[in-house]
């Protein structure tokens, strides 16, 4: 599904290489964690996989089903599959929250030439998702992540991603900020889309997290690199021994 | 020239070239004192502070600029789809064809042109009154010109609820027009009306709007300048508040190569709302001022103005606003936002956001802003799937919510958005 190879990305204003050769490879039906020290560069790969301006990608691939997806506009990355639960969830003002999700979900079904949902149809498959989530009508209606907790600005991303049903979900620390309860609605969410058409690539600081959702493979990230990869196991171990260690090793 | 001498010739030349229609002694009395509140100030000049921002030559000279005539066949006429008493007037002159029967329930209309004739009327207590008070802190001549010279104009007495709004258009059929209308409009205490205005009226279009709202009363307003691009116009409304009394007002400005408005609001009974909003929509050869002054007189009012401003290809966008707080005039709410929103590096927007409190127990912010489009949120709506127009649509909407948010009837900010998307996606790169 995922396919990244050899991937080195700089910024745009300070020429300043972030990303030096990044490998990877999700398989539909899969879940790979990536989990590294602060810095390393694990939002930026989230970010130049889903279209952010301000990166140069200097050499390397991005492949989604075979589609290149370094030439695409983000929009379009959107339509081929590709969502990105945010580190930090953008607020804006003056759009409303149902408003936002609903021109979402249509403009998604419009470029794959699919018929737009009915306001009905829309509203029914929102509430009904909302409430899994424990996302309230109230939220709904106000702007979009205009003075929701950091907590709900997660559900939030995952709200959109239940709505959309992407097949590659990158999830960007959606479990910090998350309280225990918070967590475990998240991850029955996150369980809940889980199928063989689809993949997840969550990033995350804490092995909490990925006992809720169970990664197939789990990958190391340090410095723009991705340093090691394994099972759950390494999960565990950098929970218990942190990144130093496994650091050294490598180094 | 002095230029205290080159103001009152201008003056004269306007008055000089005007042939004022006769009118019985209420009217002509009101309009011979305007003259000479006028020959007082004189006409006002770019050296001006008022006029620091907005050239003030297209709108004093004695002949307008011409205007061509522009007609929108790609929209239908805003606000068509409400039911209202719709009453119009083309190149400034009344249409007694097009516009409905002067009457409704809890209303009572009338022409100034008719009215005037009369040797008493109602709106001998009210009209001039206005204007003649807002002159104390700063001179509003293009006001008192129109108080002097406007042939015509519709004066409301609302004795109760209204239900139906009071619609006027404004057509502009001849480029070379020159329109001067002065409304004066009474809402005794407790009643209600909505107006909703829309049109570019003519080339040039002076028009003064008293409105007078007695206790417990509500106002509101909804306008719509109309979209010919070369259109000029001056416009002042003038308002005094009484107890518990609501006045909304607000206008929606897209294109118009020169447009001054001013609003200015009298806070004079207790517990009063005072609410002023503008979205202005610019490109190009757009010039566009919002001038407020809101004086607050009485206990425990609140007044609000909000003005969003979108430029784009060197449109020029000017706000200038005061909030004046009286001694005792306590617990004063006062708020205050102006920003532009520039879609180049091309547009400019200036701001001169004032305070004058002369009250310990108040709470008046202000705030003004100029910025682009957060790019950030931007790519934020489009890896939703959002195409970058349809992104940047959405993200300019969410810009002038806040201005729009004060039309209370959805219907009518239903109709107000509409033309926002039309005019965004009509102006596009
Ligand atoms: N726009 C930018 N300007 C300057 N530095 C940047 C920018 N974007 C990323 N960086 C730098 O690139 C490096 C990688 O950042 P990134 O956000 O990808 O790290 P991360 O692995 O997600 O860290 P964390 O675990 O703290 O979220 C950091 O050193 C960061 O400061
Ligand atoms: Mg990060």
């Amino acid at each position: 599904m995922l396919n990244i190879n050899n991937l080195h990305v700089s910024l745009e204003e300070e020429d300043k290489a972030i990303l030096k050769g990044v490998n990877l490879e999700v398989k539909a039906g899969s879940v790979h964690a990536i989990m590294g020290p602060n810095g390393s560069g694990k939002s930026t790969l989230s970010y130049v996989l889903s279209g952010r301006d301000g990166y140069d990608v200097t050499d390397g691939t991005a492949t989604l089903n075979g589609e290149d997806l370094l030439g695409m506009e983000p929009e379009e990355r959107a339509a081929a599959g590709l969502f990105l639960a945010f580190q930090y969830p953008v607020e804006i003002p003056g759009v409303g929250n149902m408003t936002f999700l609903r021109t979402a979900v249509n403009a998604q079904r419009k470029t794959r030439g699919e018929a737009e949902l009915s306001a009905g149809e829309f509203l029914k498959e929102v509430r009904a998702k909302a409430k899994s989530l424990k996302i309230d009508a109230e939220m709904l209606k106000r702007p979009v992540n205009v003075g929701f907790s950091g907590g709900e600005k997660k559900r939030n991303e995952i709200l959109q991603m239940a709505m959309l049903e992407p097949q590659m979900c990158i999830l960007d620390e959606t479990d910090s900020g998350l309280d225990v309860d918070a967590m475990k609605l998240v991850a029955e969410g996150v369980n809940a889309l889980r199928d063989a058409g689809r993949a997840f690539l969550v990033i995350t600081h804490y092995q909490r997290l990925l006992d809720h959702i169970k990664p197939d493979v789990v990958h190391i990230m340090a410095d723009g690199r991705i340093v090691k990869s394994g099972g759950p196991e390494l999960a565990l171990e950098v929970e218990q021994n942190g990144y130093a260690d496994l650091l050294n090793e490598v180094a | 020239m002095a230029l205290a001498e080159q103001k009152t010739d201008l003056a004269e030349a306007r008055l000089a070239a005007i042939s004022i229609p006769q009118a019985g002694a209420w009217l002509s009395e009101a309009r011979n004192a305007a003259a000479a509140r006028l020959r007082r100030m004189g006409l006002p000049v770019g050296r001006d502070e008022y006029w620091r921002y907005t050239r003030p030559d297209t709108l004093t000279s004695v002949a307008p600029v011409a205007a061509a005539v522009f007609d929108a066949q790609d929209e239908v006429p805003i606000f068509a789809e409400i039911e209202t008493l719709h009453i119009v007037f083309v190149d400034g002159v009344f249409d007694a064809e097009e516009s409905d029967d002067l009457t409704g329930e809890n209303l009572e209309v009338a022409r100034l042109a008719e009215a005037g004739q009369a040797d008493i009327h109602w709106a001998q207590q009210l009209f001039g009154q206005l204007e003649a008070a807002a002159h104390t802190h700063v001179d509003r001549p293009l006001a008192a010109l129109n108080t002097a010279i406007a042939p015509d104009g519709m004066l409301i007495r609302v004795t109760g609820p209204v239900t139906k709004p009071v619609h006027i258009t404004y057509r502009h059929r001849d480029e070379h027009s020159d329109a001067c209308l002065h409304h004066v409009i009474r809402l005794e205490a407790g009643s209600s009306l909505t107006l909703l205005e829309n049109g570019p009226a003519a080339a040039r279009f002076n028009k003064v709007m008293e409105v007078e709202i007695a206790d417990r009363a509500a106002f509101h307003h909804i306008r719509a300048q109309g979209r010919d691009h070369e259109r000029r116009a001056a416009t002042h409304i003038f308002a005094r508040l009484g107890t518990e009394s609501r006045f909304k007002s607000f206008t929606l400005t897209a294109n118009g190569v020169m447009t001054r408005n001013e609003c200015v609001i009298d806070l004079q009974g207790d517990n009063a709302a005072a609410h002023v909003a503008g979205a202005a929509l610019g490109d190009g050869d757009f010039h566009h001022d919002d001038t407020v002054f809101v004086t607050h007189d009485a206990l425990n009012c609140e007044s609000r103005q909000v003005f969003k401003k979108v430029l784009r290809n060197g449109a020029t966008g000017v706000f200038q606003g005061k909030i004046l707080v009286k001694e005792g005039a306590q617990k004063t709410d006062g708020y205050q936002i102006s920003q532009s929103l520039l879609l180049d590096d091309d547009s400019v927007f200036l701001a001169k956001p004032e305070l004058e409190i002369y009250a310990d127990d108040v709470a008046c912010s202000h705030g003004s802003t100029t910025g682009a489009i957060d790019e950030t949120a931007l790519y934020y709506l489009r890896s939703r799937g959002i195409p970058r127009i349809e992104a940047q649509d959405m993200l300019v909407l969410s810009f002038l919510a806040e201005a729009i948010d004060e039309i209370e009837d959805p219907d009518i900010s239903a109709e107000i958005i509409l033309r926002l998307q039309g005019w965004l996606a009509r102006h596009r790169h």
